[in-house]
């Protein structure tokens, strides 16, 4: 599904990833876990297609194809998705119009019909019902005076919409408390599918207690530096960054 | 108000620049000799037919601003006008009196359709729409049609040419005429009263709500004309009239004078609602050509109890220069002011409002959302003042600038004072870029950079959008996206 063939990346002249090189196959749910400063949201960030961002060696393939000449429009189309750290607040933009015009806009891209309203509500109040998210909130302005775990499931919400190919969730256990965890958790659980790749970045342990990873890749020094399966999650935990940080200096 | 989509892709396709009203209608016309004069003022008022009093109300007028300068006081620039080089008057051919709409010159009416403006009653009233819009269009200096006369004469309600009403009303014109901005109140509005050539008359009797929406749309065609309209809305009392201004002009090299003149007067207990859609041809992307929108408009609460309100979607001309006002003399008279002013390439705006406070217990509402994009200036210049008489006066404004890029400028110019110390005057104000990261975010779910800008820009404008008649706010905002095109990237 992705796979990233040594990326090198820098921002204002600044090396940031340096030789990262990964793959995630569809129906895995890859962790990424990595001390701060590691690169891990500038490697979400250069996926998704954020500019500023300056790609000097290597190549980003999603399903086969290169999308680094691509627009983030364009790589969403083509089924990414990127749960963001800090979701921004668009005043005056009602959340279920945006909601509207980012699913049409893809199936325009795709050459598909567009969703009509109706079928459109009936599938965002059936996914806002999963996560608790109150009927009021989808007729505010998209994250206006959001808490931090409502804006954190309003991403999980568009992303159940959205049926991406390939979802990256950028700490998104970051600013929650048990319980949003845990419903947040339970609506990425429930789109996981075989066709369907995950790449959970994260500094703590906790959100993999409830989002259990296939993989688990650690990253130092804008690369990866060890791939393992779950227990390496379990390891990290109990011994600290440490040793994988001088490893990589 | 939807304008037909294959005229529309055709010209489009023409075009290189996005204004898609850009066409010129090929149709003779009848114009005056270039230049200005005290002959020039008296011939537009003989072909107008006009009587006596006014001829000479338009001298006096012309001989006062042979005295004025213009002001240099806005943030504006453009080379000087050379007022001698201009037509005063132009009219197509085939207008003369009232008329039905089967005499009306094809091509004309064809004008009209490629701008969705709906001039056929029966296609009106066939039509999806349920509120039906009479509509007085005008054609250059001539009014070529009102529709929905006889319906709105069961009302009372009179719309009609101001050339009409001089000689079918002359005693509401004579009494009403310049008795909100006064023949001398500023260069534009002198030289306007010296040459107006048309524009719409209403008067709403006492108590009556008007049956429908009345609208006049303004087309300027021929070169080198100015457009001088001069429109008087009277509401009596206790009466209500919702009235709205399209207008839109043909792409030319040089650039045309639009100095028109609105006065709206409101009795006790009476409320005119005002909405403009403002499209007139805003230059290429280089400057050049772009009409000179230096409009004088103003409403006098008059009694107690009166409210008027001005909604505005400015998004074309090369240079705007006006400010909508209230006068508040009635007690607890009310004036509301709603405006989204978009500039893009090399526009400059300089416009605003002023509420002026006099009667006791007055307020006044202010929101004005101004975007700047491409090359373009952007001021905002309000006054807010209250009398030393005016107890209890209350405004509340809400300025906000959002700037696209970073070649354009946003200016805040307000003027606030409160002559009475029970005045309570509040003044809000923001100025913002659209952020990167909002851009990206909504890219990243798909959208393309410029549906990202046209969607945060619709959010940005929602408070005044929510104002506009719905027929106007549909057509607003397909507006403020075509305006946007190319600011992004």
């Amino acid at each position: 599904m992705l796979e990233i063939k040594n990326l090198h990346v820098e921002v204002e002249g600044k090396k940031i990833l340096d030789g990262l090189s990964l793959t995630v196959k569809a129906g895995e749910v890859a962790a990424i876990m990595g001390p701060n400063g590691s690169g891990k949201s500038t490697l979400s960030y250069v996926v998704a297609g954020r500019e500023d961002y300056e790609v000097t060696e290597g190549e980003i393939l999603l399903e086969g194809e290169n999308i680094l000449e691509l627009d983030p429009s364009e790589r969403a189309a083509r089924g990414l998705f990127l749960a963001f750290q800090y979701p921004v607040e668009i005043p005056g933009v009602g959340t279920m119009t945006f909601l509207k015009s980012a699913l049409n806009a893809q199936r325009k891209a795709r050459g598909e019909d567009e969703l009509q309203t109706p079928e459109l509500m009936k599938r965002v109040r059936a996914a806002a019902k999963k996560l608790e998210i109150n009927q009021d909130m989808l007729k505010r302005a998209l994250n206006v005076g959001f808490s931090g775990g409502e804006k954190k499931r309003m991403e999980i919400l568009q992303m159940a919409l959205l049926e991406p190919k390939l979802a990256i969730m950028d700490e998104t256990d970051s600013g929650l408390d048990i319980d949003a965890l845990r419903v947040v958790a339970q609506g990425v659980n429930a789109l996981r599918a075989k066709d369907r790749a995950f790449l959970v970045i994260t500094h703590y342990q906790r959100l993999l207690n409830y989002i259990k990873p296939d993989t688990v890749h650690v990253m130092a020094g804008g690369r990866i530096v060890k791939t393992g399966g779950p227990e390496l999650a379990l390891e990290l935990e109990k011994n600290g960054y440490r040793d994988y940080v001088s490893e990589a200096a | 108000m939807a304008a037909v989509r294959e005229t529309v892709e055709t010209v489009r396709s023409i075009d290189v620049d996005a204004y898609k009203y850009g066409f010129i209608t090929d149709i003779e016309s009848d114009k005056a000799p270039k230049g200005l004069s005290e002959d020039i003022v008296r011939l537009i008022s003989t072909k107008k037919k006009e009587p006596d009093w006014l001829t000479e109300w338009r001298l006096d007028a012309y001989r006062r601003w042979l005295t004025m300068r213009e002001p240099t006081w806005a943030r504006v620039d453009h080379p000087p006008i050379d007022y001698q080089e201009l037509y005063y008057y132009s009219a197509p051919k085939s207008t003369e009196g009232p008329r039905s709409l089967a005499e009306v010159d094809p091509e004309l009416l064809r004008t009209y359709e490629k701008l969705g403006i709906p001039l056929r009653e029966q296609e009106v009233l066939a039509g999806v729409q349920d509120a039906r819009v009479a509509v007085d269009a005008i054609f250059d200096s001539v009014s070529v049609i009102t529709t929905f006369k006889e319906e709105l004469a069961k009302a009372g309600v009179i719309f009609c040419p101001i050339s009409e009403a001089v000689h079918n009303h002359p005693e509401l014109v004579r009494k009403y005429l310049g008795s909100v901005v006064p023949v001398t109140d500023n260069f534009y509005a002198t030289l306007n009263s010296a040459v107006f050539s048309d524009g719409s008359f209403v008067y709403i009797p006492p108590g009556v709500r008007c049956p429908m929406e009345l609208s006049t749309y303004f087309r300027i065609n021929e070169r080198n004309t100015g457009q001088f309209e001069r429109t008087l809305i009277i509401a009596d009392k206790g009466s209500y009239v919702s009235y709205l201004e399209g207008c839109t002009a043909p792409k030319r090299d040089e650039n045309q004078l639009h100095a028109a003149v609105v006065e709206l007067i409101a009795l006790e207990d009476a409320e005119i609602k005002y909405s403009t859609v403002q499209n007139w041809y805003p230059g290429d992307a280089e400057g050049r050509g772009g009409i000179y929108n230096f409009v004088t408009k103003r409403g006098d609460c008059r009694e107690a109890r009166a409210k008027i309100s001005w909604t505005q979607v400015e998004t074309g001309s090369a240079i705007t220069w006006k400010y909508p006002s209230c006068i508040l003399r009635g007690d607890e008279s009310r004036g509301e002011f709603y405006s989204i002013a978009i500039s893009n390439g090399r526009q400059q705006v300089d416009s605003g409002t002023k509420m002026i406070h006099l009667g006791h217990n007055t307020t006044s509402r202010i929101i004005s959302k101004g975007i700047a994009a491409g090359r373009s200036e952007n001021t905002y210049r309000g006054q807010v003042s209250a009398h030393r008489r005016a107890s209890g006066a209350r405004n509340f404004t809400n300025c906000d600038s959002l700037l696209i890029g970073d070649q354009c400028g946003a200016h805040t110019v307000p003027y606030i004072e409160a002559r009475n110390h029970s005045a309570v005057f509040e003044h809000e104000a923001t100025t913002s870029k659209i952020s990167e990261d909002q851009l990206f975010y909504c890219m990243q779910r798909g959208l393309s950079g410029e549906e990202a800008t046209a969607l945060i820009v619709n959010g940005f404008v929602r408070d005044v959008l929510q104002q506009l008649p719905m027929e106007f706010a549909v057509e607003a905002q397909k507006l403020i996206a075509v305006s946007l095109e190319g600011s992004v990237g």
